[in-house]
């Protein structure tokens, strides 16, 4: 390893979750009663091996060629996730959404997961293109749209749970642009009055405190009046939209806040979660020997609820471990981030910490309740070909990007 | 370019390591609370969705007889259950079972039922299943998901009808007797005695059940039967010794079959000191049929008979004491002092009494001439009672009747037991005929041979006569253990009792139950023959033996025999069993006298109606005790 200069942190953590995560996705599979789950591990195994070659591939792209064809693969993505509303299909878990591309009764995969990659590249190459950090409301208007055409289009499948991961990325890659952190929550807080606005008080508070925000930080007027605007619009419109929502994503939302209401149907993912979880205790029931896992309680038990398989199986002191590894995770991948060669690797090297924290806080998250619930995997956990695939390609990113600065002989200032 | 400037980086990764650090802190917080704090909270809730209990019925006690015989036992049975986690489901699983085994919709409603009262306890299907059908289950339980084959104890009486009305029946709980805690500490499906002595004892006999837990499948299919819990096993319940006499109670059977099939009554025996030795009803019923639950056409058919096979004549049925009544008004009159054994009254019988412009005749068309009061019980003439009760007076019948317990029930250990009809005053007849529309007379002559208004029932009459058998007090008849009070002094001297024993001696020895009487054995009793108006009259004998040292009185109803002269030859020979055992010779009837049939006139018809015979119905098991039909295999 030492010899192909490959970033040997980021290489043990990714290996040390990758057999944690296939060990606790066989035991998944290992049921009282028949399950979906029960052969997942070896289809798992097989990603993972065309997940190395398709890392290895990408390892051996230069950034510069990324940089340049990011339009196109943004443009494809878009293409593909248009073309998907038209003639999407339903799988697996998510069976009931517009997810899948297939040609010919063979399922392709799941292009929203592609586009994930494709958006980090173009914000990447965007916020490179711009030369000084956005400033401005206006200036964020491009990068926005940029990761708003494909949140509506997956939006759309219906699939907020990787809808939302745009987002993640959105403000995580903002961020690392070096945008202000007010300018960053006057963006959020349209979507803040959106949830207050249940709340008529909860809301005239916020609105208060947003007059003040705005008075100290002082934007340009006018963008103060249209944050202001939009914020009161938010208010006005959220009861409307929530009238608009389908029976199950209103369901989902309000079980979130209190799962009790209707225990056996929309409650009952987010009550089963919690039921398994909690009864692990400090050291679980054992691996392999989770009740509720065996005897099917747990829904999605391979997929996105197969952390609380964890939690049941190995206790607290397992989820310690879990979450301690993508602790590390995220702490190499930002010391990648961070001495990138160049913008543009760097960018995308955050990029790719802020997709896999939006999918690590948001599943890791809903199964604890504090999400509310929404179908995203958990990397190296859940069983799924095409978010493994993006997964292992986004690591070959990333070890790019510490080979390329290993090479350039970083050093520390 | 200057935003990306290393220095700038470094800032910015500390802010964002902080961001990680808490987000990872409230992440870790979450699940600390889930799984420390909360732990025990979510343990139980995750034991409460695998594991179910099902419970194991216990045992009911043993039923014996005094001398030990089994009157009600138990034997393996198996109950077959389902559990489902959903109504839906439970709807698919009994389509399939549908195709094993025979299912009515009636099947199908009542399991459905019982899923909605406890849908997270396994729900019966049929309590009494046959070996073959279990089989046939058992071999397609891939096919029936949530299958559950209990082994329970099955209640049995091996003399079935013979005994019906003594032991009654068991059944499911009902939801009424559950809200009014009839039975304490019963649950859902537990079974419980609906009549006779099942009910009356159901807190001894019941016990106590137990508990084991199968672990189900979120789809409530079951997973696995043994290691899961510790069970809890049922404590069987106690029995309890009657004091019964089975065999008795089975040749009463026998000669009731053979001497007077298709006749309708009763019949019970006691010992002098209240304890029942037989008590039989006809027409019975077989109380195994409503073990694991009565097929609706058995029930519809058993409820809808005409002839009420579920009413126990003895104590739920009221008859008119008829001439049997008369050794009460004979004891009303020695009590007194107003006739002694040799009295006669002034006018001898001529068979009749004018009273004012109506007639009452004697049964006797031809007359008994004069009588004394021996002569008058032997040969049951009404002439001399219609004089007597005219003598006593109507207060003092009603006072002295009431006294000598006639107005109360007799205090059997049965349940259900039917009050007699006994007016406690004459206020009574102003109430019911007003005060111009009753004659004193005509009320003293109805009573003073035990028609009028006044019903009694079998177990009441044959407690009188108990103790007239005895030293003159009535105790509480019992089967089990008798319970304090009830007891009525007749307030006679030895000398009267013995007066009255002589005359009943005199009945069955030459008087109107001569044809009955036995070359070996002194028996004393009534007949009694009790105008029915919708009807052949009713049949009636009441007697003790041995005549001197009573050991057992007997007290039998022939409803319809016409009159009371065909019982007494059955009654008698019950008496003889009890006293001589089976291996006694062949009763001997003396037969050489003439025999006479007395038919009790009344100077009115008293109308005795279906209802006043019959007025409560007994008690009805509530709709869970039947399941509609056993199953059968499909073939």
């Amino acid at each position: 390893m030492r010899t192909l200069g490959l970033d040997r942190p980021l290489m043990v953590t990714t290996a040390l979750l990758l057999v944690f995560g296939l060990a606790v996705l066989f035991s998944a599979g290992q049921t009282d009663v028949p399950s979906l789950a029960a052969g997942a591990w070896k289809r798992q195994l097989a990603w993972v091996l065309i997940g190395l070659g398709g890392a290895t591939l990408i390892f051996r792209v230069s950034f510069r060629l990324f940089e340049w064809i990011a339009p196109v693969l943004y443009g494809v993505a878009i293409i593909l996730l248009v073309l998907v509303l038209i003639a999407g299909t339903g799988a697996g878990t998510a069976a009931g959404t517009k997810s899948w591309l297939t040609i010919g009764g063979v399922r392709l995969g799941q292009p929203a997961e592609f586009a994930k990659l494709a958006v980090v590249f173009m914000l990447a190459r965007y916020l490179v293109g711009v030369r000084v950090p956005p400033d401005t409301l206006r200036d964020v208007v491009t990068p926005c749209l940029i990761a708003g055409v494909p949140f509506l289009l997956v939006l759309r499948q219906p699939d907020l749970g990787s809808a939302m991961v745009f987002g993640g990325i959105l403000i995580a890659m903002l961020y690392w642009a070096g945008t202000r952190p007010s300018l960053l929550v006057l963006l959020l807080s349209p979507a803040l009055s959106l949830l207050l606005a249940f709340n008529t008080w909860a809301w005239g508070v916020w609105m208060v405190l947003l007059a003040a925000l705005l008075l100290a930080w002082r934007p340009y007027l006018a963008e103060g009046v249209v944050v202001y605007v939009a914020n009161m619009a938010m208010g006005a419109i959220a009861i409307p939209i929530w009238k608009r929502l389908a029976p199950y994503q209103q369901s989902r939302l309000l079980t979130f806040l209190n799962p009790e209401v209707d225990p056996t149907a929309a409650g009952y993912h987010a009550i089963q979660s919690k039921v398994a979880i909690g009864s692990g205790g400090w050291l679980g029931n054992g691996y392999l020997n989770g009740p509720q896992k065996r005897l099917a309680f747990l829904p999605e038990q391979h997929t996105d609820f197969i952390f609380p398989v964890l939690g049941e199986e190995l206790g607290f002191v397992g989820v310690i471990v879990a979450l301690a590894l993508f602790f590390w995770f995220f702490l190499v991948l930002l010391r990648i981030a961070r001495r990138a060669t160049d913008p543009f690797s760097s960018l995308v090297a955050f990029g790719v910490l802020g997709l896999f924290f939006t999918h690590v806080f948001e599943n890791v998250g809903m199964t604890a309740n504090l999400m509310p619930i929404t179908g995203i995997p958990l990397p190296f956990f859940s069983y799924g070909g095409s978010f493994l695939l993006v997964t292992f390609l986004a690591l070959g990113l990333a070890l790019r990007v510490a080979w390329d600065s290993r090479m350039s002989g970083y050093l520390e200032i | 370019m200057n935003q990306f400037h290393s220095y700038r980086l470094r800032e910015r990764a500390r802010v964002v390591q902080w961001v990680l650090a808490v987000a990872f802190v409230v992440l870790v917080g979450a699940f600390f609370r889930l799984q420390v704090i909360e732990h025990e909270r979510f343990r139980l809730r995750a034991e409460h969705n695998r594991v179910r209990p099902v419970p194991l019925t216990p045992p009911r006690g043993l039923i014996l007889d005094r001398h030990g015989r089994v009157i009600a036992e138990n034997v393996p049975g198996y109950a077959v259950k389902l559990l489902a986690p959903s109504e839906d489901s439970l709807r698919a699983v009994l389509l399939r079972v549908g195709q094993i085994v025979e299912l009515t919709p009636d099947i199908i409603d009542q399991v459905l039922k019982r899923f909605r009262r406890a849908p997270h306890m396994p729900a019966l299907l049929v309590g009494d299943a046959s070996f073959e059908v279990v089989s046939r289950l058992e071999e397609h339980r891939p096919l029936v998901p949530g299958l559950v084959i209990e082994s329970e104890p099955k209640r049995y009486y091996p003399l079935g009808p013979v005994v019906a009305h003594v032991i009654g029946f068991v059944g499911e709980v009902s939801d009424q007797d559950l809200e009014r805690d009839r039975f304490p500490g019963a649950r859902m499906g537990t079974l419980v005695g609906r009549t006779g002595l099942e009910a009356q004892y159901d807190n001894v006999l019941r016990g106590r059940p137990g508990v084991r837990y199968i672990e189900v499948s979120a789809a409530g299919q079951l997973v696995r039967e043994e290691g899961v819990a510790a069970p809890v096993l049922p404590v069987s319940g106690k029995p309890i010794r009657t004091t019964i006499d089975l065999d008795l109670q089975e040749y009463v059977d026998s000669l009731w079959q053979a001497d007077a099939r298709g006749v309708r009554g009763g019949l019970v025996a006691l010992t002098p000191t209240g304890q029942v030795l037989a008590l039989y009803s006809v027409p019975s019923f077989d109380p195994n049929a409503f073990i694991g639950g009565i097929s609706a056409q058995e029930w519809r058919a058993l409820r809808g008979d005409s002839s009420y096979p579920l009413i126990n004549r003895v104590i739920q049925a009221r008859y008119p004491p008829a001439s049997p009544f008369k050794l009460a008004i004979a004891a009303m009159g020695l009590k007194k002092g107003l006739v002694a054994y040799n009295t006669t009254m002034p006018q001898p019988c001529r068979g009749g009494l004018q009273l004012g412009n109506r007639f009452f005749r004697c049964w006797k068309r031809e007359g008994h001439g004069r009588l004394n009061l021996i002569g008058a019980i032997e040969r049951s003439c009404d002439v001399y009672f219609y004089q007597l009760g005219v003598r006593l007076g109507i207060n003092a019948i009603l006072g002295e009747g009431t006294a000598m317990g006639f107005r109360e029930r007799s205090g059997i250990d049965l349940s259900n037991e039917l009050n007699p009809i006994f007016p406690p005053s004459t206020a009574y007849f102003d109430r019911v005929y007003g005060p111009r529309g009753w004659s004193r007379p005509g009320a003293e002559f109805n009573f003073a041979i035990g028609q009028g208004e006044n019903t009694q029932t079998l177990i009441n009459m044959a407690k009188f006569y108990q103790a007239l058998a005895g030293n003159g007090t009535a105790v509480r008849p019992y089967l089990v253990a008798a319970a304090p009070g009830g007891q009525h002094n007749l307030g006679l001297s030895r000398e009267d009792l013995a007066v009255l024993r002589r005359a009943m001696i005199a009945v069955v020895a030459t008087g109107t139950a001569a044809g009955s009487r036995q070359s070996d054995i002194a028996v004393a009793g009534k007949t009694g023959t009790a105008q029915n108006a919708h009807g052949d009259d009713h049949g009636w004998f009441v007697g003790f033996g041995p005549a001197e040292e009573p050991e057992i009185i007997v007290g039998a109803i022939m409803e319809f025999a016409e009159h009371g002269s065909t019982v007494a030859p059955y009654v008698v020979k019950a008496i003889r069993r009890y006293l001589l055992g089976p291996q006694a010779a062949p009763s001997q009837t003396a037969g050489l006298l003439a025999l006479e049939a007395p038919q009790d006139s009344a100077p009115r018809a008293v109308s005795i109606s279906r209802d006043s015979v019959v007025v409560a119905p007994p008690a009805l098991p509530p709709e869970s005790t039947y399941a509609p039909a056993p199953l059968v295999p499909r073939r």
